[in-house]
This record gives structure tokens, sequence and C-alpha cells, in this order.
């Protein structure tokens, strides 16, 4: 009876040590694996940085992949305020300023009114409202290039193509869409019997809105924006048809920096000026990006 | 259509129709309150309850009919001017203030200067013993907490009429007896005028002065409690309240001279006859079946109060069921399953045949078809 016991444990040993094994071996495969995507994703990080900090000769000479002999801002500098976008060498700074000018405004008033239609299409349903959000998300999937033209002659009308805010107003109705999607569904999650509650403690609408509503959604404020802002910076299509000399945002200038023809290519420059251009995004992740994690999971957590 | 003990009534709602689309949730309903009632509505879920509650507080439209609050015709008039508060069932506290503000939100709104909104807020406070809460979020509450922060919300406002739907089903057993009690002395203190949803039963009974049973948006009986437990208007009723709900046994009425003979089949054993001391209208000859409605306290043991009249009969035990303060015992008449109240400490085991006493006092008689209420 003891023997058989014996035995019995000296099995499990066995087995536990095989199990543990295999789990190792499992952790070790899955991290390796981590690693090589984390290092292939952030190579061209890697050689954009490397590249933007070697002279020109050293580029010309050196390998791709090697470290800068010696660190030479210069390149920045340049992108920052002399590069030749065309004709004009200001570098990126006019543009980036276009692009704050442009992506700050725009974020804000599309977040604002993707709040209040979700709010609505949540908590006010009305005749139609379900048709009415629906048009909405299939509004979010509509190609670029498909409103280039309607576009084009409503600023034409409005007499603002070219300008700032037209193009603003571009990305504002673009945008809410998406603001409107992800307000609603977080909106739908709260119980109905809240507006009820307010309703019969007097107050109206905007009151709701504003002091019941808006203070419960900073997560998906978070989510909203992020995305917003990512899209609205980024854009190249909206920028080039719909800017002109003075207004372009600072992708399309650092196409052009790219493009410019005359004289040598100058790859430092390059890489400077386009990571000057996705510094902004990046910086958005990096301070909000658990809010959005958060966020986008927020509605499915909570009851 | 003005008779003059209207103007009387808090509360008074005439010929109610509300749909959804196509569908009728709430048919024709009819209901008045005076001063001071306390109007249970009680049904099975999805019934209406709240959809009425809904359209007294005016958010929700009805499609037809009238509601009056305090003689006023509210057609037209939007909730924040209807006199009213409401405890809704979710508590609906507003989560990103504090109870404090939870509180006073609604007189923030109304415009009342702060320290009116203080005094009251502080008065209530101490009525519901949540004073030491005040600074606290929702969430940091627990669940009669809240119920009681979402009763200081409505006490507040100090209006004609309150509305509660099911304030306490979201509460467990304990809590639940807790402030049934609470809500209970509220009513008595205050002297408000209440309409309550709940579709427990033992609230209705135990809280109304008044309580209306409604099935598929249809008032089925409208009365004290009382009357609702001892003459309910039809079958749906009878077994809708009470806890365990009346026993409804097929039966063959005969009339005897001014008494009625009651005859109930057994399917394993000869038949029982009991002879009930009233006269049921409309027997004229012959014999009648119909559905006889006891409650299980009418039925009790032969050493109990109802044996005196002699109305006893010998029955199969099938279950018994100990339950404290009483003893349930079940057995089989008719091809139903009846179940007796009996003394604590009765001595009987399943299988036994015992002596069961039936107290025809309180028995309601049903039509079998349309389950309405004989006599
Ligand atoms: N906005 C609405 N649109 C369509 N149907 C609705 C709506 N609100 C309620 N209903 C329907 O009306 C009926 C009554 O609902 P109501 O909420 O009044 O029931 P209830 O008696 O309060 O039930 P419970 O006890 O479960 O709370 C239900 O069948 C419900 O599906
Ligand atoms: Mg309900």
């Amino acid at each position: 009876m003891t023997d058989l016991h014996m035995n019995d444990t000296h099995m499990d040993d066995r087995a536990n040590r095989n199990r543990l094994m295999k789990r190792i071996a499992l952790r070790f495969g899955l991290y390796t694996l981590l690693i090589l995507f984390a290092l292939y994703y952030l190579m061209p990080l890697f050689v954009m940085v490397v590249t933007s900090l070697k002279s020109l000769d050293e580029i010309r000479t050196g390998s791709l992949l090697s470290l800068p002999r010696e660190i030479d801002f210069s390149s920045w500098g340049k992108a920052w305020s002399s590069a030749c976008t065309g004709i004009q060498c200001e570098g990126l700074r006019p543009y980036f300023w276009n692009s704050v000018l442009l992506s700050i405004p725009a974020v804000a008033i599309s977040t604002l009114l993707g709040a209040i239609n979700g709010y609505v299409l949540a908590q006010w349903r009305f005749k139609g409202s379900n048709i009415l959000f629906a048009l909405m998300l299939f509004g979010c999937f509509i190609p670029f290039q498909v409103v280039l033209l309607p576009m084009a002659l409503t600023l034409g009308a409005l007499k603002i193509a070219g300008s700032i805010p037209g193009l603003m107003l571009v990305h504002i109705v673009y945008g809410i869409g998406f603001t409107t999607l992800f307000f609603r569904n977080f909106y739908v999650t709260i119980p109905t019997e809240l507006v009820k509650a307010a309703k019969v403690d007097g107050a109206g609408f905007f009151r709701i809105f504003f002091a019941i509503f808006l203070p419960v959604s900073p997560p998906i404020i978070v989510v909203t924006i992020i995305w917003q802002f990512t899209q609205i910076w980024n854009d190249f299509l909206f920028g080039v048809s719909f800017s002109q000399a003075g207004t372009q945002p600072i992708t399309v200038a650092l196409n052009n920096i790219v493009n410019a023809t005359t004289g040598v290519k100058e790859y430092n420059v390059d890489m400077a000026a386009a990571i000057i251009a996705a510094l902004p995004t990046l910086l958005v992740y990096v301070v909000a990006g658990k809010y959005f994690i958060r966020g986008l999971t927020a509605g499915s957590v909570k009851g | 259509m003005t008779s003059p003990q209207k103007a009387e009534h808090i509360l008074s709602v005439e010929n109610l129709d509300k749909s959804f689309g196509a569908v009728k949730i709430l048919k024709d309903i009819n209901v008045a309150i005076e001063p001071g009632d306390f109007l249970v509505l009680v049904g099975p879920s999805g019934c209406g309850k709240s959809t009425l509650l809904n359209c007294i507080a005016g958010l929700e439209k009805s499609t037809g009919g009238e509601i009056k609050i305090g003689g006023r015709s509210m057609n037209g008039v939007s909730p924040k001017d209807r006199d009213i508060a409401m405890v809704f069932q979710s508590y609906a506290l507003y989560p990103t203030m504090t109870v404090g503000k939870n509180i006073t939100f609604g007189m923030k709104v109304r415009g009342v200067p702060e320290a009116e909104q203080q005094r009251k807020l502080n008065e209530v406070a101490k009525l519901l013993q949540i004073d030491h809460l005040l600074d606290r979020k929702p969430s940091q509450l627990s669940g009669g907490q809240r119920q009681r922060v979402a009763m200081g919300r409505a006490l507040v406002r100090d209006p004609q009429l309150f509305l509660f739907d099911e304030p306490l089903s979201n509460l467990d057993a304990k809590l639940r007896v807790e402030m049934r009690t609470e809500i209970k002395r509220l009513h008595q203190t205050l002297g408000a005028s209440i309409v309550y949803v709940t579709h427990d039963q033992i609230e209705a009974m135990t809280l109304a002065t008044k309580i209306v049973v409604m099935k598929d948006g249809i008032i089925q009986q409208a009365g004290t409690p009382n009357e609702i437990y001892n003459q309910p208007a039809n079958m749906f009723v009878a077994d809708f309240m009470g806890s365990p709900s009346m026993n409804l046994i097929p039966a063959q009425l005969e009339a005897v001279d001014e008494k009625t003979k009651i005859s109930i089949n057994r399917t394993d054993m000869a038949g029982i006859e009991l002879m009930m001391d009233r006269k049921i209208e409309g027997l004229a000859g012959g014999s009648k079946s119909v559905i006889l409605g006891l409650r299980p306290e009418n039925i009790s043991d032969a050493s109990g109060q109802n044996a005196k009249d002699g109305q006893v009969a010998e029955c199969r035990v099938d279950v018994v069921e100990p339950a404290g303060s009483d003893t349930f015992v079940v057995t089989n008449l008719g091809g139903k399953q009846v179940t007796a109240r009996m003394n604590a400490d009765v001595q009987i085991m399943a299988g036994d045949m015992a002596n069961f006493a039936f107290d025809l006092s309180k028995a309601s008689i049903f039509e079998p078809e349309s389950g309405a209420r004989i006599a």
C-alpha cells in the first residue's frame, strides 16, 4: 500500500517537472518571437534616427545600420528652419504651426460634436434615430477619394477654399462619423433612468449633458482625441487637395522637402524632417496611451 | 365627468392607454388615490407597471386618456412641473456627484437659495441617517445606502406625490425587510401620498393602503390589501397574491337548503364532501363545476381552530415542509397539489393518512372558464 503510494508521488514529481520544462520552453519561444517582432518594427525608426545624426559624407560611405561616428544635429536644424520645400527655404517650421493650428480646433470641435451626437443617439431616441446612426456609421466607411470633388465644390461655394479653416471643416465633417460612433457606444452603456431622474429634477437637454454625461466621459474623450489627432495630423490627401502655398500642413511640406529636386539628396535632413513630423502623434500616444487602452475596454467592464 | 369628490384626489388616472408602436402596453387604466394613500402596483414582470409610473411622471407620453395630479390635468406638463419625485429601480444616482450634490441637484436646477438647500439636505440626511456619507461618491456606497440616497433625493423635493419604482428589488432579503419597515415609517411620519411599484406581494401587503393588481396592461383588481387577499376578483389575483399562493381546487357545488355542498374528486381514492354555510347564487337544481379557492391557512390539522365546525376530511400526506413557525403539508385534491398550513409541532410524515380541517368561511369560488369570482 505504502509502496504504491510512494511510487505515485514519484510519478507526480516527474510529471510536474515535465510540465514545468514545457512551460519554460514555451515562454522562451514566445519571448524570442516577440523580441524579433519588436526589433523588426523598431528597425526603421532606428535607421531614421541614426541617419538623421550622420553627416552626408558618412551616409554615402558608411552602412545603413552603423552608428554615427560623430553626432551631428545640423540636419535637424536645417529640417526645422531652412530646408527647401520648392522655391521657399524656411524648413518645416511654418507648416508645423499650420498643422497645429489646424488639428487642435478640428479635434476639439469634432470631439464635442461627436459627444453631443452620441448623447442624443444613445439617450434621446427619436423616430429614425437608428437610421441616422446607421447612415453616420456608413459615413465612416466612405473612402477619402469619393468626397474630394464634392468637398472642393462646397469649400469653393463657402469661399474658404485653400484656407486653414476650409481644411479644418473637411476634417471635422469627415471625423464626425467616428466621434459619434465612439461616444454613442459609450453612452448606451449608461442606464436611461439617469436621464429620467435628471428630467424629474428639472434639468434640460444641455444641463443633463454638461452636468451628468460629460463628467463621466474622460475615458472616451481621450480615445476620441487620440484617434482624431492621429487622423488629422497624419492626413496627406485632404491636405494636398485643399491647401495652397501658405496653408499646407506638415505632411505636405515633408513630401515637398523629400521630393525637392534641386541639388544633392540630403537623406539626413529628410530623416530629421520625417521624425519631426511624426513627433506630436508619438507624444500623444506616450502621454495618453494607457487611457486609450482603458477607454477602448471601458464599456465592456462597466455594468 | 367632474363629480365633486374628484378634487380631493391627489392622483387620478382616467381611461389611460399607452402603446409603443403597434403594441398596446396599457389598456384603459383607471386609478385614483386620496392624499396620504399608499398605492401599490403589483403584477408580473413586463405587465406595464413601470410604463404606468413613467406616464404618471410625464416621462412617457400616453396615447389616450387623462392623468390629473392635485386635480390639475397633466396634459403637456413636463416632469419637472408635475410636483412629483421619483425613485428609480436602478436608483439612477449621478455617478460623478457626491451624495450631497446628488440630493441637492434638483434644488440647484430650480434655483433654490444655497442656505435653503443646505438646511433641507441636513434635514433629510438626518432623517435617513446618511449624514456621514454626504461627501462620498455613489460608487463608494453599499446597496442599502444608495437606496437611501435615492430616497433622499426624492424627499428634499417635498412633492405632492411620490413615485417609487421597485426601490427595494436590488437589495438582499434582510435589508429589504429593514428598508420596507423604514419606508412604512416614513410614510406614517410624513403622511405622503405614494405610488409604489413592486412585484413582491409581501411588500405590497405590508405597505399598501390600496393595491392595484395588473396583468398584461389591464387592471385585474383594485382594493385594500384585505379585499385583495380575502376576496380576489379572479383566479389570477388569487394565485398571484399570498405566499404560498391560494389553493385552486376543481370542485362541484350543489345547493342544499340554505347551505352549499362541495364535492371534490380524488384520483386515487374516494372524493370528499364539505358543507359551506353560505348559499351560492345560480345553483338552482343540479350541480355546477367551479374552482374552489382556499388559502393554506384555511386548511389546518384537526386539532386546530378550523376543526370546530366539523369540516374534517382524511387525506393522504404527500409532502411535509417544516417552515419554522408553521409546517406546510401538501396533499392531492381534485388532481391538484393542495397546501395546508399546520402547527409547527404537528406529528405527521409523508405517506400518512391524516385529518385535514377546512375553514370554508373565507373560501372563494371561481368560474372555471373565465376565472372570474362567483362568490
Ligand atoms: N421603450 C419601449 N419600447 C417598446 N416597448 C417597451 C418600451 N418600454 C417598455 N416596453 C414594453 O412594455 C412592456 C411593459 O414594460 P414595463 O417596463 O412597464 O414592465 P414592468 O411591469 O415594469 O416589468 P418589471 O417588473 O420587469 O419592471 C414590456 O413588454 C416591455 O417590453
Ligand atoms: Mg419595471
